[in-house]
C-alpha cells in the first residue's frame, strides 16, 4: 500500500481534472446561450452587462467559500475540499457530511486524517450524499420544465405568478432565518441590522439609478449592497456583540 | 433542425451524466490509488448520517429552483453547486437587470449566462485561494473580518428583499409572516432552512392562488 498523504500530487491532479471539466461545461453552456440570445435579438451590450454584474456579485460569496476550504482542509487536506466546494453542494452540506462521517468512524476532525480508509470513506460519503439534486435534474428536468410550460399555456399570468411565488417562498425562508436569534438579546439582532443596512444601501443605489440616472450602478447595485453591509457588519458587531 | 429548447436537454443530460461519473471518479481514484476501500458498513453508516436529509434537500432544490433557473441554468447550476447562496440570487438578479422574465426563453438564456459566469468566477477565485492559501489564511481567518463572513446571508437577502419583495409584496406577505413567527418561536430551525424553502413556496403559492382568484393580483 502507498503512503497516504491527503495533499498528494495524485489527489490534486484528480481534483484538478474534475474542476477543469466543470469549467468546460460552464464555457459550453455560456457559448450556446450567448449565440441563441444574439439570435433572439438580445443586444451584446445587455449580455456584457449580465456578465459584468454576475462576475461582480460572485466575488464576495466565492471568497467566503475559500474560508470553507480552509476549515475543511485542516482535516481533509486541500484537494478534496477544493473539489467539493468548487462543484456541487456547498459548505452547509460538505461540513456536516465530513463531520458526521468522521464521528461514525470515531475520528476527530481537529487533526489531519492519516488513515486512507477513513479518507476514502469520507470522500465517498461526501460524493454520494449530495447527488440526488443532480440526478433528478438529469433525469426529470425536461418533465419539470414541460409541466411549467403547460401551466403557462393554460394560464400565462398564473404561470408567472407561480414562478414568482416559488422565489418569494425562498426569500421568506431566508429572511425569517435572519430573525432566528432575536430572542437572545441585542447580539441576536446583529443579522437583522445588517439585513436592514443592505436594504438601505440597495434603496440608495435605486435612487442613484432611477433619479440621478447613474445607469452603470444598476448592474452593480447587488454587489455594492452586499459588500457594504458585510463591511458595516464589522463595526455593528463590535458595538453590539 | 431541433429547437434550442429541445437541444438544451440533450446537451444537459450528456454533460450532467458525465459530471456524475466524474464526481464519483474522485473517491474511486483515491480508493484504487491507495488501495483503501471503505467497509460497506462504515459507508452505509456515514451515508445514513447525511443522505436522508441532503437527498431530500437536493430533491426539493431541484423542484423549487429549476423552474426559476430554466433548463440551461439548472443543468449547469446543479453541477456547480452553491445554489441558494450564489447561483439562484445571481441568476434572478441578472434577469431583473436584463428586464427578462423567468420561465421565458430569453429569461432562460440570461439565467444560463449568469450562472455560467458565476461558476467560472467562483472556480477561478477558489483556485487562486488554494494557490495563495498560506498568504490568504491569516487575512480571511482574522477576527476583524469574521463578522463580515458570518453575515453574508443577511447582506445578500436584505438587498434582494428590497428588489423583489417591493414588487411582489402581496405574494410575499403570507410566507414572510409565517417564517418570521416560525423562526422566532423555534430558533434551532435556522439549521434546516433549506427544508423550509418549499414550505415557504407552498404557502406563497396558496396565498397567491387565493389573491389571484379574488382578483387582487
Amino acid at each position: 500500500m502507498r503512503d497516504f498523504n491527503s495533499n498528494s500530487v495524485f489527489l490534486f491532479i484528480a481534483a484538478g481534472i474534475i474542476v477543469v471539466f466543470v469549467i468546460a461545461q460552464s464555457v459550453f453552456f455560456l457559448r450556446k446561450a450567448w449565440i441563441r440570445a444574439r439570435e433572439l435579438g438580445i443586444e451584446a451590450s445587455v449580455l456584457r452587462r449580465v456578465v459584468r454584474g454576475s462576475a461582480a456579485f460572485t466575488v464576495a460569496p466565492a471568497i467566503a467559500i475559500i474560508l470553507g476550504v480552509i476549515t475543511l482542509s485542516k482535516f481533509l487536506g486541500l484537494p478534496l475540499p477544493w473539489l467539493r466546494l468548487s462543484v456541487l453542494g456547498a459548505l452547509t452540506y460538505e461540513l456536516p457530511a465530513a463531520t458526521s462521517t468522521a464521528a461514525t468512524l470515531g475520528v476527530s476532525i481537529s487533526e489531519g486524517v492519516t488513515d486512507p480508509r477513513v479518507y476514502s470513506t469520507i470522500a465517498w460519503v461526501m460524493t454520494l450524499g449530495i447527488l440526488s439534486g443532480l440526478i433528478i435534474v438529469t433525469l426529470f428536468l425536461k418533465k419539470i420544465q414541460g409541466g411549467i410550460q403547460s401551466l403557462k399555456k393554460r394560464d400565462t399570468k398564473w404561470g408567472e405568478i407561480v414562478l414568482t411565488a416559488l422565489f418569494m417562498g425562498m426569500i421568506s425562508a431566508f429572511l425569517g432565518m435572519i430573525f432566528a436569534d432575536v430572542t437572545i438579546g441585542l447580539k441576536g439582532w446583529i443579522p437583522v441590522f445588517v439585513m436592514l443596512i443592505s436594504s438601505l444601501i440597495m434603496l440608495i443605489c435605486g435612487f442613484f439609478v432611477r433619479v440621478l440616472k447613474v445607469k452603470w450602478m444598476e448592474d452593480y447595485a447587488l454587489p455594492i449592497s452586499m459588500l457594504g453591509a458585510m463591511a458595516l457588519s464589522i463595526p455593528i458587531t463590535r458595538l453590539l456583540g | 433542425m431541433k429547437k434550442y429548447s429541445e437541444k438544451i436537454h440533450v446537451w444537459g443530460r450528456i454533460w450532467c451524466s458525465l459530471a456524475i461519473v466524474m464526481f464519483i471518479l474522485y473517491p474511486l481514484a483515491a480508493s484504487i490509488y491507495y488501495g483503501a476501500w471503505p467497509s460497506p458498513m462504515s459507508l452505509l453508516k456515514g451515508l445514513l448520517g447525511v443522505a436522508p436529509i441532503f437527498w431530500t434537500v437536493g430533491a426539493i432544490e431541484a423542484l423549487t429552483f429549476s423552474p426559476m433557473l430554466g433548463s440551461g441554468g439548472s443543468y449547469l447550476g446543479f453541477v456547480t453547486g452553491n445554489l441558494t447562496n450564489l447561483k439562484v440570487p445571481c441568476a434572478l438578479s441578472a434577469m431583473e437587470v436584463a428586464k427578462v422574465k423567468p420561465g421565458t426563453e430569453k429569461g432562460e438564456l440570461i439565467s444560463t449566462i449568469s450562472i455560467a459566469v458565476s461558476s467560472i468566477v467562483t472556480t477561478v477565485i477558489i483556485f487562486v485561494g488554494v494557490l495563495l492559501l498560506s498568504q490568504l489564511q491569516p487575512i480571511l481567518e482574522s477576527e476583524v473580518l469574521a463578522p463580515a463572513f458570518a453575515n453574508i446571508l443577511p447582506s445578500l437577502f436584505g438587498a434582494l428583499a428590497v428588489v423583489f419583495i417591493s414588487k411582489n409584496w402581496k405574494i410575499a406577505l403570507a410566507p414572510l409572516v409565517f417564517m418570521l413567527v416560525l423562526f422566532i418561536s423555534v430558533p434551532s430551525l435556522a439549521n434546516s432552512v433549506s427544508v423550509l424553502v418549499p414550505v415557504g413556496a407552498i404557502i406563497a403559492i396558496v396565498a397567491a392562488r387565493i389573491l389571484y382568484k379574488k382578483g387582487f393580483l
